[in-house]
């Protein structure tokens, strides 16, 4: 399983979104790196930021947004401000996206073989049968039977479609994979398949992943470890069983607390507050006008990461 | 990515959108705008500065050169034509005429179409369907071929009998774009809203539905100006407009029977020409600037607006 | 007997396959049931995936859509043949929410528009001061202040806010019933609580009925009373929510159950399911459980009729041949 080498490291990553009425904070200083053969997962609310980690780390952050600091290293390269003829090898041969709803995402009119080798061939000198056994080889390897090859999207269900597209991210073997909400807008059963492919993929090519979602229920099941982001800040890193037993964040409790349960009824957790203006960050911590334990030592500065358990991060003051 | 708008300070909290970031100031959309405004002003403001009565027949000298050429005269900057018309006084008088002409024929087309769009979208089942029906044959028509055989049989004495002619092709294409637009907007939350909240049909249309289709409705009335100065153009170039007031087709007409480009009258045919030039490129800019505003995603990156 | 406030009778819906249309007709919802009464104020909870048909429920409840055959009665009166007058008190007393709450705000107007609406065409208060003090009611009980939001625009709140507006906006009108269509799934986890929690507020203090249309069994266990499981327009399993969520009968809500990720990084899945190919998966059949081309346990006799319901326990009826 996972070795220690780190394949992906985001040091001290920034990016900020040039609106007409300021900067928002969108990434702010954030430190996470993926170790070969794991799987992290990407947690938070939307409009936390965890969107815009993915697609800074590609170097796809739309305007006005802008990596404004901090390193993103590939095994062990820098690929901040590499030119865009570089990159565009780079991504898909060592760093593959599945964009969120991927699969709405495959052209409708053309057939899925020539979609796979399309995307094969541009970074491949491959054709012919080793083509056509390569792209019949990724099909088997997310779990389509062989039909698949000659068909349109139309022809595919949702969860198909999305494991077509798993296998287009695997098709270079990519040293990492990140996935943004792989699953979401997919009813419950076909959710479970794909997760399955997910990790039966991971398993057996050794591929490193992020995925990004919102699910912690799904997140338990799936990755090996948790890194927590609220308004652009992670607030806590570490080992799934870790963080699902001891979290210690507030707003990593408050995100444990909300998963709803089939296995038992629980009242619901209401919790008040609203998230700042990220064009206006207060000083201090990023959590404050929505945490329950708020002091005043929070709104001096921000907190440190302290080190809980093996591996196991957090943020917060109650702990410095 | 959603930004939550909030503060804990209350006065960033209830800070309004700035009007600056109005989508509406669409630099497409401003300059085509300023261009419009500026040609308008010309044919407004002119007759204050210069003699319109020069724009008819023998008013002149004939056949001068406008004044940076040799034999030009400073009393008729642009030059005159062979009919003894000055050109300057023609252009001051032409373009508001073409404007108007564009503006009533566009602005009845819109009328008809929000109209007949409207009933058809909202109310669906057979009234769609015979609108349906004959907004789709009607575009299927040759207007030009139709008008040239109208205009040919009524013979034109103003400028708004020929707006009127022109409106008859101008409504289809707005009634099949309300059309859609109001069957879209059918299905859309916030009128499923009004509907919950017993809120008549016609205030549905009138203020749920038609300001989310301003851009789309602006941008049809700009395609529709141009589209019918075009026509009108065309007509009058033929010879089949009004003859007694100038317009841009009228003075390019004239020009032709008279052989201008032969003889080199490069001052008589070219002028209207780059007019219309500026006014299409000006109604263009508005149009694409209008869709950019309808629909966010045509918006390119590091625009902004 | 008490008239229900909105009685479901074997409301089906059945869209294409007219005259002279090329496609087959595709039955959205077969012969649906259910009673709502004003006196015992309950959340019901209508859960299926997508093309189950719940969302075509909700519209024919909402009067958006009119069932093919069956009817849908509201205090005894068809809800396709009403008068103006009886859609008014109609429309007063049976009210939603929605899904995306932003999509249901005009990006034309403030907030304000939304409750203004509601007080003229209802003529809820007499003068202006009574309007703002209705309004102001309505939101406190979803925990918001007017000053806070009604001269904003939508976009400048966040989506619990707007999703917490749109229940006070219902609750002004005092409705019996609010059919609530997928109101938690586009809302950030920690709000989630907050706006079912309102919904169980509303119906214990304020005995207003809920029909909670959702994909999302975990939180209809969570809140709702009754529940009935479609799948493919059709009523699997129905009953009291915690006993159908505890004891799944019925081997498509047995599998749909399995299939919500346990959040305990101990209790892996430890079996995959597969999916049977999507020719199978698309087969519709109209006759017979449609569950039967997926259907681990299927038998001959599952295709020849609908099987009837089965009453396992007290209040929990399954319609599977696998009991009798």
């Amino acid at each position: 399983m996972a070795s220690d080498q780190k394949v992906l490291e985001l040091n001290d990553l920034n990016v900020h979104y040039f609106t007409p009425r300021g900067a928002v904070i969108a990434v702010n200083h954030v430190n996470l790196y993926v170790k070969k053969g794991e799987i992290v997962g990407l947690v938070g609310e939307s409009g936390c930021g965890k969107t815009t980690v993915a697609m800074s780390t590609l170097q796809m952050v739309s305007a006005p947004g802008r990596i404004v600091g901090g390193e993103i290293k590939i095994e062990g390269q820098n690929i901040v401000n590499l030119p865009e003829k570089e990159l565009r090898k780079l991504r898909w041969s060592k760093l593959a996206l599945i964009p969120q709803g991927a699969m709405n995402s495959l052209n409708p009119v053309t057939k899925i073989k020539e979609q796979m080798a399309d995307g094969i061939t541009a970074h491949e000198k491959i054709s012919g049968a080793a083509l056509r056994d390569k792209v019949l080889k990724l099909l088997n390897d997310v779990g389509l039977p062989e039909r698949v090859y000659n068909m349109f999207p139309h022809e595919l269900s949702g969860g198909m479609k999305q494991r077509v597209c798993i296998a287009m991210a695997v098709a270079l073997n990519p040293a990492v994979i990140i996935a943004d909400e792989p699953t979401s807008a997919l009813d419950v059963i076909v959710q479970r398949v794909v997760a399955q492919t997910l990790l039966d993929v991971k398993n057996r090519l050794g591929v490193s992943m992020i995925m990004i979602g919102h699910d912690m229920g799904l997140l338990a099941q799936m990755v090996d470890r948790v890194a927590v982001m609220y308004a652009g800040n992670l607030v806590e890193v570490g080992p799934v069983g870790s963080i699902f037993e001891h979290p210690y964040h507030p707003y990593t409790q408050l995100l444990i607390d909300a998963i709803p349960s089939t296995k038992q009824k629980k009242p619901l957790k209401v919790t008040e507050g609203l998230t700042h203006d990220l064009r206006n960050p207060p000083p201090g911590c990023c959590f404050q006008f929505r945490c329950p334990f708020v002091r005043d030592a929070c709104r001096q500065k921000p907190p440190e990461f302290k080190q809980m358990e093996p591996d196991h991060f957090v943020a917060c003051v109650q702990y410095n | 990515m959603a930004v939550v708008a909030t503060n804990s300070n209350p006065k960033i909290a209830s800070r309004r959108v700035s009007i600056w970031d109005s989508p509406w100031l669409n630099s497409k959309f401003v300059t085509g705008g300023v261009i419009i405004v500026l040609v308008l002003l010309f044919g407004l403001l002119g007759p204050l500065f210069w003699n319109t009565d020069l724009a008819f027949t023998a008013s002149s000298p004939v056949n001068l050169p406008p004044v940076w050429d040799t034999g030009g005269d400073p009393a008729h900057p642009l030059g005159t034509e062979s009919n003894g018309r000055d050109m300057l006084a023609q252009l001051v008088v032409a373009i508001p005429s073409s404007l108007k002409v564009g503006l009533v024929a566009a602005s009845i087309g819109m009328a008809v179409g929000i109209l007949l769009g409207s009933i058809a979208g909202y109310v669906g089942g057979w009234p769609d369907h015979i609108i349906r029906t004959i907004t789709d044959s009607v575009i299927t028509i040759p207007s030009l071929m139709v008008l040239i055989a109208i205009t040919a049989y009524v013979k034109m004495t103003d400028t708004t009998a020929m707006a009127l002619v022109l409106a008859l092709f101008a409504w289809p294409g707005p009634t099949r774009l309300i059309r859609s637009q109001v069957l879209t907007l059918r299905e859309r939350g916030f009128v499923r809203m009004a509907l919950l909240s017993n809120v008549p049909a016609l205030e549905i249309m009138l203020t749920e539905m038609v300001p989310n289709m301003l851009p789309w409705l602006a941008a049809s009335l700009t395609g529709g100006i141009s589209g019918a100065i075009l026509g009108a153009t065309g007509l009058e170039a033929l010879g089949l407009g009004p003859t007694r007031v100038p317009s841009l087709g009228t003075i390019i007409n004239n020009a032709l029977r008279s052989s201008a480009l032969v003889r080199g009258m490069v001052w008589w045919w070219l002028p209207p020409i780059i007019v219309l030039i500026v006014i299409f490129t000006a109604f263009f800019l508005m149009t694409i600037g209008l869709d950019e505003i309808a629909n966010p995603r045509l918006r390119g990156y590091g625009n902004g607006k | 007997m008490e008239q229900p406030i909105i009685s479901i009778q074997e409301a089906t819906k059945v869209y294409g396959g007219g005259f002279l249309a090329s496609s087959k007709p595709f039955v959205a919802l077969d012969r649906f049931s259910l009673d709502i009464f004003e006196s015992q104020s309950k959340i019901v909870t209508i859960a299926g995936e997508s093309g189950s048909g719940k969302t075509t429920l909700a519209n024919m409840v909402l009067g958006f859509t009119l069932p093919t055959s069956g009817k849908i009665l509201y205090k005894g009166q068809d809800v396709a043949t009403m008068t103006r007058e009886q859609r008014r008190t109609y429309r007063k007393e049976v009210q939603a929410i929605f899904q995306d709450p932003y999509e249901v705000y005009n990006p034309f107007y403030r907030v304000a528009h939304i409750f203004n609406m509601v007080v003229r065409h209802f003529n809820l208060t007499r003068n202006k001061q009574e309007a703002q003090q209705l309004i102001e009611d309505a939101l406190n009980v979803v925990g918001l202040r007017g000053d806070e939001i009604l001269e904003k625009y939508p976009h400048q709140l966040s989506g619990g806010q707007r999703q917490r507006i749109m229940v006070a906006r219902a609750y002004m009108l005092r409705p019996r019933l609010i059919v609530a269509d997928e109101p938690v799934s586009a809302v950030d986890a920690s709000l989630r609580a907050m706006i079912l929690d309102i919904m169980l507020k509303l119906r214990d203090q304020h005995k207003i009925s809920f029909l909670y249309i959702t994909h999302d069994l975990s939180t209809a266990y969570q809140i709702s009373d009754k529940m009935y499981v479609l799948f493919q327009g059709t009523t699997v399993e129905r009953g009291n929510a915690s006993k159908i969520i505890e004891k799944p009968q019925h081997p498509y809500v047995q599998e749909l159950i399995d299939s919500i990720p346990v959040p305990d990084p101990k209790l892996k899945w430890d079996t995959n399911i597969t999916l049977p190919s999507e020719e199978v998966m698309r087969m519709k059949s109209s006759v017979g459980c449609r569950f039967y081309p997926r259907c681990a346990k299927h038998m001959d006799v599952c295709t020849k009729s609908f099987p009837e319901y089965v009453k396992v326990e007290d209040d929990h009826e399954v319609a599977c041949y696998l009991y009798k």
